[in-house]
């Protein structure tokens, strides 16, 4: 079995074996397939794409066709361990909808994006008076599906709001190597955010 | 076990073709009980097999057909037979379903017209056609009797169990009340139970048929009469509903079969001749008993039923993997069916992967070549070869 990329490989070492695991925008599977042959977890991958599906079905991954905006309705309270959604938060078009029901469904969630507050994009819009663009945040302002950009404290504002827990913040890169330099000034010098979300204690 | 092989090489153009194929029948001695109490003594299966059964017997493939579908579903029965079989484009030498890989067993269902058991066979209580009298047969007899062909051929358990609509819920049933006889399930443009508008239709198309004064409460053969006109009606609110308004618009838009409007001609528009066309044929070829068995099947199909009405306990017997395939413009049985049935197969915790093909052609996409679709089977296939053959 090839290694797993090391950003999943994060993820996976916080997945209990024979978890219940929703992976949103789930990508070619990876996770998921590596879960179910390391830890007997038979999670559900949801995606669009029709490239990734394919890919997903040939390894074995249950896939299901199902697009974020439309919702999670159809998932009950509480039916999954742990609900992850990898560089997706910043595509949906209701984010904080979609983090509320990633926790009406999970117990926890893992939720990955790319900080827009990352002193790259500050110093080009600042110097160049122009759309930040660099290797976390590839896209031209006109093409982006990163229609809801964020920063570690926009995010971590948005949580106090939905009153969701934070039980872990990690500062990472592309690769989700830790940067523990980083976590000095994590809105100026990390490039992804990686939390891991959980409800409040008091019902 | 005798098997259809090819009796001639394929035709040059068909490089990808089972080419020609002989149906075989296999006979029941022994009684079978169907759902509404009635025992039929014995019956008759008439099928089809492509490719070969490996020496472990876990490479084979069962089609279910849908409400017209028969046995013949690839190949060809002689070098002269102008069409293949009705789902020829999916099933062959690397095709989705791979006849290189796997061993594909097609068969005519009970209480059909092409050469299983019927209501055009021979009651041997009466030695006149069953006709109306033929008991009625619900999607768990028909797996039942497919049990048995299984049986015949050494099939223990199939690698998967495929069918579109009609077909769809009998791989469902099988998965939950044979979870250990299949590996896969998968289902296409199919429901797990029918919506009132879908039933309505079914009616109306049996009203059209018991109209027809030729229809002679179902005693037609008796009287050597056929109810074509019905039979004709039926199958044109059918294909209606088996279309979407865009694809309509595609085929046929308001184009004129004469190029010239307001004659008062019968037929004016091309989808006017299409629908003609499509019900005449299929008034000279299907039994309109059959007819009437098969829609009825279709509106009594609901597994949830025998669990108190709740979907996710009905399929937490299954331990097959499941594939659901449904199309935006499928109407008749609509992406939301799909859905249903997708959700209910999570809650369960059963392994379970869904594809929603785009496609303007309506429930009809199910036995049409559409790319994504084809590219869905074929990878959801070849890893269940990888799973139950290790190819």
């Amino acid at each position: 079995m090839s290694e797993l990329r090391p950003d999943l490989a994060v993820i996976a070492d916080l997945i209990l074996p024979e978890a219940r695991v929703l992976d949103l925008g789930c990508g070619e599977g990876d996770l998921l397939a590596h879960l179910q042959t390391n830890k007997r977890v038979n999670g559900y991958g949801l995606d669009v794409d029709e490239d990734n599906i394919r890919i997903c079905m040939a390894k074995g991954v249950n896939v299901i066709e199902q697009n974020l905006d439309e919702g999670l309705a159809n998932f009950e309270n509480n039916s999954f361990d742990m609900v992850v959604m990898t560089e997706t938060l910043q595509s949906v078009r209701a984010p904080d909808h979609l983090l509320k029901e990633m926790l009406r469904i999970g117990e926890e969630c893992i939720v990955t994006f790319p900080n827009f507050g990352h002193w790259r994009c500050r110093l080009q819009l600042a110097t160049l008076g122009r759309m930040p663009v660099s290797k976390h945040i590839p896209h031209s302002w006109f093409d982006t599906p990163n229609i809801h950009l964020c920063t570690f404290k926009d995010f971590e504002q948005l949580c106090t709001d939905l009153r969701l827990r934070i039980i872990e913040r990690r500062v990472v890169d592309q690769r989700y190597t830790e940067r523990p330099f980083a976590n000095w000034l994590p809105n100026l010098l990390g490039p992804i955010a990686f939390y891991r979300l959980g409800r409040t204690g008091h019902a | 076990m005798p098997q259809s092989r090819p009796a001639n090489p394929p035709h040059s153009q068909q490089d990808n073709s089972v080419g020609v194929v002989v149906p075989q029948v296999y006979r029941h001695d022994k009684p079978l009980t169907l759902q509404c109490g009635v025992t039929l003594p014995g019956y008759e299966l008439i099928y089809e097999t492509y490719g070969t059964l490996n020496a472990a017997k876990t490479n084979a493939i069962l089609i279910c057909h849908a409400l017209s579908g028969h046995h013949h579903a690839a190949g060809f029965h002689d070098t002269a037979e102008a069409k293949p079989g009705w789902w020829d484009n999916c099933i062959g030498p690397g095709k989705p379903i791979d006849t290189n890989i796997f061993f594909v067993v097609s068969l005519n269902n009970l209480g059909g017209c092409h050469g299983s058991t019927g209501p055009r066979s021979i009651n041997p209580d009466t030695g006149k056609p069953y006709g109306p009298e033929f008991p009625n047969v619900v999607v768990k007899d028909w797996v039942n009797s497919q049990v048995h062909l299984a049986d015949a051929l050494g099939i223990e358990k199939f690698a998967a169990i495929i069918g579109g609509s009609l077909g769809g819920m009998q791989a469902l049933q099988w998965s939950i009340d044979y979870p250990q006889r299949l590996h896969a399930a998968v289902l296409i443009a199919c429901a797990a139970k029918l919506s009132a508008q879908n039933i309505a239709f079914n009616e109306i198309a049996r009203q059209a048929i018991a109209s027809d004064p030729n229809f002679f409460a179902g005693h037609y053969a008796t009287e050597d009469k056929i109810p074509d006109k019905g039979l004709m009606l039926a199958r044109m609110i059918g294909h209606v509903t088996y279309l979407s308004d865009d694809g309509m618009r595609e085929k046929f838009g308001r184009e004129l079969k004469s190029g010239d409007l307001g004659r008062g001609a019968d037929v004016e528009f091309q989808v006017e001749s299409y629908l003609h066309h499509q019900g005449r044929s299929f008034s000279q070829s299907f039994d309109a008993n059959t007819y009437m068995l098969m829609t009825r099947a279709l509106d009594y199909f609901d597994p949830a039923r025998d669990a108190n009405d709740n979907l996710v306990e009905a399929v937490s017997k299954a331990s097959a993997k499941f594939l659901v395939v449904s199309f935006t413009s499928d109407w008749r049985f609509a992406v939301e069916r799909s859905k249903e049935i997708v959700d209910a197969l999570m809650a369960a915790g059963k392994n379970v992967a869904s594809a929603v093909i785009q496609s303007d052609h309506g429930h009809d996409s199910f036995l049409l070549p559409i790319d994504r679709y084809t590219k869905v089977l074929q990878a959801y296939l070849r890893r269940v070869a990888q799973e139950v053959v290790g190819e």
